[in-house]
């Protein structure tokens, strides 16, 4: 082959090496993003959630109720971490998004039971999402029989055989027909505010230092706030832009109802987009080029696709990776949307998850201004 | 340099990038209203000195004022009233011509905004194009749009990065009629350039090299303090007498400037004695002369390059 030169190639090769390898940022994202990925598919995700937080109101206290909870537990499909009293103390619960179910073990069950009554046990499932319910909802009449008969000796022994011991009501809160857009299309509206939003001021920053426009600016009396407050505005717009378009795809093309204040939807959303821009602006101080900006916004994306409770229930990730999905700003919009929503929950409800969200653009804002230079150093 | 007012005032600026000193120990003192030419060979720290001076790069060590504001702490108000034209191309290439105008108006808070920038563009002759991208200007006149753009505020002091660079003989001409006419206004100038033909229409002359300065004098004592001896010659068989020239070390420098050569020593004597076989040739005619300022600097290089690189 004369056509081919192995020295052209050879060139052209060798100048790629040296440039990839120059391109610290590039490289490493390169080799961070699979171990990522590999991290988190597969230890965080978890499809088959367990150990998914309980509310249980034992209006029974009997030994009877005692093998139902240890049946439950040792299911491990539900923890039962909650024992309230009241109704009311419960339902707050799951409204806020601390438990996923609630089981009522309702007075004279177990003279119900002993009577051959079969006895009901009303289990409420937090809905919204319906894969977080369905695994445990589909077995939980069979542990609870299974866990009963266990334990029955003696004269009642008769019991253990026949027909099942209780009757178990589901009720699925929230998504009465589990319909997986009700958790997906609010969810998708802080993914993609999340992706567009930090991602358009990290590059509209960086792209000043590559096309040189920086250094005039700098000279310019212009003080960071001025610049980060410019800058981000535009962005707010276009973010309410965004949230106008899912809303009315939510609403008229997968009839997605709005129970909540339309009001403080609007209000969480613009803490949410200023927080997601002023992680852009952050990026943009240690990103030179508009590439790495971008490869920065990727870092940040993927765990708050993965981790925020979007794609997978988050009661039903490891604990470490609650932890990481705690510092994601997603996590707390992924509840605040579908809490007003699909749940009709008030901003008093929904302040442990607003005030999060506040500390995080403070912090980030601080963070950003402070790694802003005004200099070309 | 008497009792004028001093415009830029900076002592012992030292900047370090990489571990290299690539501007040393550098003083300036720039009176108000006079035009400071800086100049200097490719990376000798012109750019470097020049963001120092208007608080766009952080001196390592150093301190001086610039228009009676600290340039270590008080960078701020600097910026307010320096103009500061890039080397590089720095206006935003997807506005148009009239969007910069506006944008940078409106930064420096420029009062009667629309009448100012309409007057630019008048002045630019670009009122025609107004509405043309900034990047699909040519290269001299993107030059001149900058130019423009930072003088639009009316600034006390100019910091021009190689303005000229690229721009024909008559904008150049243009641009250094107005250059003078802001100086006559006290409008203080800094321009570094790499024209000889511009450094001779400054006040002043700084010449840096290898981030140190090696000289700093009104124009007219720039020859002097050099002490350099050039003898012209016009005549037949140049290119000969050139190459055998070259070959002598007393002789340092040999340039062909059309029909004649110069040829320049640092020593009055050895240099004599280097042309005395031609001297008598009645084809070639000699005279001493003053040495030019391209071969005063050319010598300042040849002199400390052995010392710093
Ligand atoms: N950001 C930087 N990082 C590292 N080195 C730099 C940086 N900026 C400038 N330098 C180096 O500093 C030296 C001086 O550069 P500077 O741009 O000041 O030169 P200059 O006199 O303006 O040259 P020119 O006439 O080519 O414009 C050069 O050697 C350059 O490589
Ligand atoms: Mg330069």
């Amino acid at each position: 082959m004369t056509l081919l030169s192995w020295s052209r190639i050879v060139a052209i090769l060798k100048k790629e090496f040296i440039q990839m390898r120059r391109d610290r940022m590039t490289f490493a994202t390169m080799i961070g993003i699979p171990v990522m990925q590999l991290i988190m598919f597969g230890f965080a995700v978890n499809t088959d959630p367990r150990h998914l937080p309980t509310a249980l109101i034992d209006r029974d206290h009997s030994t009877f109720s005692r093998s139902i909870v240890k049946a439950v537990e040792n299911s491990t499909f539900m923890d039962i971490d909650y024992r309230p009293s009241h109704q009311a103390t419960a339902e707050k619960l799951i409204k806020e998004g601390d438990v996923n179910f609630i089981i009522v073990i309702p007075e004279n069950f177990s003279r119900d039971l002993v009577r051959g009554q079969r006895p009901q046990i009303l289990v409420i499932a937090d809905a919204t999402d319906p894969s977080a319910a369905s695994g445990a909802l589909n077995s939980f009449d069979k542990i609870v029989n299974s866990g009963l008969r266990r334990d029955l000796s003696g004269n009642l022994s008769y019991l253990a055989v026949g027909p099942p011991l209780v009757n178990v009501v589901l009720q699925r809160r929230y998504n009465p027909a589990g319909i997986t857009q009700y958790n997906i299309v609010p969810g998708l509206l802080g993914i993609i505010l999340a992706m567009t939003m930090s991602m358009m001021t990290a590059v509209a920053i960086t792209r000043e230092n590559e096309r040189g426009t920086m250094e005039n600016l700098l000279a310019m009396p212009v003080r960071p706030l001025e610049m980060m407050i410019g800058k981000i505005m535009p962005y707010v717009l276009i973010g309410y832009a965004q949230v106008f378009v899912v809303l009315l795809a939510a609403k008229f093309v997968f009839n997605i109802p709005l129970i909540g204040s339309l009001l403080l939807l609007i209000a969480v959303s613009t803490l949410y987009i200023i927080v997601n821009l002023m992680f852009g602006f952050l990026f943009s101080t240690v990103a030179r080029t508009q590439m790495q900006a971008l490869q920065l916004t990727f870092f940040l994306l993927m765990p708050q696709i993965l981790l925020s409770g979007f794609m997978f229930p988050f009661l039903g990730m490891p604990k470490w990776a609650q932890y990481i999905g705690d510092a994601l700003p997603a996590t707390y919009y992924m509840r605040l949307v579908r809490g007003i929503v699909l749940k009709g929950a008030t901003a008093v409800e929904l302040m442990s998850n607003i005030w999060p969200l506040v500390l995080m653009m403070i912090i980030i804002g601080a963070l950003a201004i402070f790694r802003y230079r005004q200099t070309l150093d | 340099m008497m009792a004028a007012e001093m415009v830029i005032d900076v002592r012992g600026l030292t900047k370090i990038f990489d571990g290299r000193k690539v501007v040393d120990n550098f003083d300036l003192r720039v009176p108000k209203g006079s035009v400071y030419g800086f100049l200097g060979p490719n990376g000798s720290g012109k750019t470097t000195t020049i963001r120092m001076v208007c608080g766009l790069l952080i001196p390592d060590s150093g301190s001086g004022s610039c228009l009676g504001w600290d340039v270590l702490t008080q960078s701020e108000n600097i910026k307010k009233k320096v103009g500061y034209m890039t080397q590089k191309f720095s206006l935003w290439e997807d506005l148009t011509i009239r969007e910069n105008l506006n944008f940078v108006a409106r930064v420096y808070d420029v009062p009667d905004l629309e009448h100012r920038v309409a007057e630019t563009l008048e002045h630019l002759g670009l009122s025609a194009r107004a509405h043309q991208l900034a990047g699909s200007l040519s290269g001299g006149w993107k030059q001149q749009l900058a130019l423009a753009a930072c003088m639009i505020h009316d600034p006390e002091l100019l910091l021009l990065d190689e303005p000229t660079s690229g721009v024909d003989p008559k904008a150049r001409r243009e641009f250094w009629d107005n250059i003078h006419e802001l100086a006559d206004r006290g409008v203080t100038i800094l321009v570094s350039t790499h024209y000889m033909d511009e450094a001779i229409q400054c006040d002043y002359i700084a010449y840096i090299a290898y981030g140190h300065k090696l000289i700093d004098a009104p124009y007219a004592e720039i020859i002097s303090q050099v002490g350099l001896y050039t003898w012209r010659v016009e005549g037949a068989g140049l290119s000969q007498i050139a190459r055998k020239l070259k070959e002598n070390p007393q002789v340092e420098q040999v340039t062909r400037f059309g029909t004649a050569l110069h040829v320049s020593g640092q020593d009055e004597a050895a240099l004599q004695a280097a042309i005395a076989p031609w001297r008598d040739n009645p084809e070639l005619h000699w005279y001493q002369q003053e040495s030019g300022l391209e071969e005063a600097f050319i010598h300042l290089m040849n002199t400390t390059e052995d010392n710093f690189q």
